[in-house]
């Protein structure tokens, strides 16, 4: 049990100390103006949102207790949404996080065949970064593009009618450095 | 063709602006309301209309929203359900990505009818594009001086704010909208008392989908009994339903209620029919969580009358022989479709979506996955079905929200249609690795039908 805290706090001590841009801080403390005085609570969904923006990605202990700080709130009470919610990575995560939606609509039209292409491709498993911290697998249930399935998300783009050949694409594009926002404007 | 209330204008270059939408008719439901109703009569409107919930529950708006408590000095607030998840529905998205001023006239004219000063869209983060493109409309709005202080010079002030989620399906029950829109877990809350007694701040509140408070425009603007004049008995006016599946014409299409489900999936209007003029195997016609349809039950009810798109035919025959409107996410299954796959793959998201409060869902989600698992994977034992039935009926009705049924229905209605294919995978735990059961013998379906 000591050496497993031991352990945790010497890695606790290896993240980098985080702290909101003045930019983001303002929004933050903009957003809690939406909601009346002393429901200020309200606003850590989309403050931990900023935050993971910001990290790289992800919330490390820094940066909730960093939210809880601003929003004065308790450590525990950042901590306990962040764990609830699935958006929210707890672990270091790549450039590109390829989120495949897995569930039924999308696995009759053969997600399951595209993330065993993207594995292969990526040589990772879901849940994996590739060493070079370009791309990070995940899996995900349905994100409301059951028509135009299969699909996947990355940051906020949909790229969704996915194929092998759009997935090699766009891994391309990311190597490269080019944005590909997929089917962004399709439905507009 | 069938009238359009909602999608009317939907494909209006540039109708998610301000100005294109205003131009065709847009907010004109707002100055009648504001300028010519009490919120009294906007009730009585939405009541008259017969508009039901369009999220899935099917509960009358009109009767909801007079259940409200009108404590004086205490805030009333209205939130918009825009969390949808349910795998098979993006009728929502739709609607907000392409008519966000709908949503916005909706809210307002339905926060005037409830005397709500302060109203949310609470979105799933997933949308991260929608989220800006609502706020976008919300700031044209504001500037057009349909959102703010004293809107129309009537004395009524609404604030509109967006709040979206981080990904979980649970936060589409509306007390756990609520719980998450005050910033906590997601955790579903024990009823009575309701929210609308103690809602949102333990202030009364009423939460509504995307698609009901967009359907207050036409009520209002053409009058309760006019709305109610389409569709067919209880199922008033229109329903978006988003079909997807092995259908040739994927899409969100409005359809007036009390058409034909033979008509939508066969015709080119709507679904086009199956894709590569394969056979129809099976359909979900709600979304993920109610009971799937065999193929024979698909265009007939169990009494041999035409299968409808309303509330009532649909749930024709019970979960015997029936199912229900839910949410709108039509799925439509080929015969090369696995059913034991597809329900293992459905009980995947609910255990993945369950919140672990009560403990009937958050074990038994769990075991169904495992069960289901090994019998996909032909490791199964014949009395593993009768485990699935067994652990889906100790779930449903046991848990605090409707989640654990949502998750027991597909298993239980899985297994009372396709218990043979369910067999097959245990007595050919080889060939079911290789290749899927296909289409079952035409059966009479009465006489096949197991206890739920």
């Amino acid at each position: 049990m000591l050496e497993y805290a031991i352990a945790m706090q010497t890695e606790i001590s290896k993240e980098a100390p985080f702290r909101y841009s003045p930019e983001a801080l303002a929004e933050v403390q903009a957003l809690t103006k939406k909601y009346p005085e002393g429901c200020a609570k309200s606003a850590l969904l989309r403050a931990l949102h900023i935050a993971q923006e910001e990290n790289g990605g992800w919330l490390s202990l820094s940066a909730m207790d960093h939210v809880a700080e601003v929003l004065g709130l308790k450590p525990i009470e950042v901590y306990e949404v962040a764990t609830f919610y699935s958006m929210y990575n707890l672990q270091p995560v790549g450039k590109y996080v390829l989120e495949f939606c897995h569930t039924g609509p999308c696995a009759i039209e053969g997600a399951e065949r595209l993330i065993e292409y993207a594995q292969r491709t990526l040589g990772i498993r879901t849940g994996e970064t590739t060493p070079d911290g370009m791309f990070t697998l995940k899996e995900v249930e349905c994100l409301g593009a059951c028509g135009y399935a299969p699909m996947m998300q990355v940051g906020e783009f949909y790229h969704e009618h996915l194929t092998e050949e759009k997935l090699a694409q766009f891994i391309e594009d990311c190597r490269a450095g080019k944005v590909n926002k997929g089917t962004w404007k399709m439905h507009q | 063709m069938g009238r359009k209330l909602l999608l009317e204008h939907a494909h209006v270059p540039d109708i998610h602006t301000y100005e294109v939408y205003r131009r065709h008719g847009g907010y004109r439901s707002v100055e009648k309301a504001l300028k010519t109703m009490t919120p009294d009569d906007v009730v009585e409107e939405v009541k008259k209309s017969g508009l039901r919930g369009r999220g899935g529950a099917g509960f009358p708006t009109g009767m909801k929203w007079s259940f409200l408590a009108k404590p004086e000095g205490v805030p009333r607030y209205l939130l918009c359900n825009a969390d949808e998840s349910e795998p098979g529905t993006f009728k929502d998205r739709y609607l907000m990505q392409h008519l966000p001023h709908l949503l916005i006239e909706g809210m307002i004219v339905s926060s005037y009818a409830l005397g709500a000063n302060t109203s949310y869209i609470y979105i799933r983060g997933e949308y991260t594009w929608l989220v800006f493109h609502l706020e976008r409309a919300i700031a044209e709005a504001y500037v057009a001086g349909w959102l703010g202080k004293n809107i129309l010079g009537t004395g009524y002030s609404l604030d509109l704010y967006v709040s979206p989620g981080a990904g979980a399906y649970i936060c589409g029950e509306e007390t756990a909208l609520i719980e998450s829109l005050e910033g906590k877990r997601g955790n579903p809350r024990i009823k009575p008392p309701f929210p609308a007694v103690k809602g949102l701040w333990q202030c009364p509140t009423v939460v509504n989908n995307v698609e009901t408070l967009a359907a207050v425009v036409p009520i209002v603007n053409e009058g309760g009994d006019e709305y109610a004049r389409v569709g067919i008995g209880r199922s008033t006016g229109t329903k978006l339903i988003s079909a997807c599946g092995n259908i040739n014409k994927p899409g969100v299409y409005e359809i007036e209620l009390g058409l034909p489900m033979e008509e939508f999936i066969y015709s080119d209007e709507w679904c086009g029919g199956i894709k590569g003029g394969k056979r129809l195997k099976a359909c979900v016609p709600g979304g993920s969580s109610v009971p799937i349809l065999p193929h024979h039950l698909v265009t007939k009810t169990a009494n041999g009358e035409p299968r409808l798109m309303t509330y009532e035919s649909l749930a024709d025959g019970g979960f015997v022989s029936g199912s229900m409107l839910g949410s709108g996410g039509f799925i439509v299954y080929d015969e090369d479709q696995c059913i034991v796959r597809n329900t293992w793959n459905f009980t995947r998201f609910y255990r993945h979506e369950s919140c672990g409060q009560c403990s009937p869902c958050r074990e038994g989600t769990g075991w169904m996955e495992k069960v289901l698992w090994r019998l996909e994977n032909g490791q199964g034992k014949m009395s593993d079905i009768d485990l699935l039935v067994d652990i889906a009926k100790k779930i449903e009705g046991n848990t605090i929200c409707p989640l654990g049924d949502a998750a027991a229905w597909p298993v239980a209605s899985a297994i009372r249609h396709f218990r043979d294919e369910f067999e097959w995978h245990v007595r050919e735990p080889k060939l079911c690795l290789e290749r899927n059961y296909g289409l079952a013998e035409d059966r009479m379906p009465v006489a096949e039908m197991q206890p739920a």
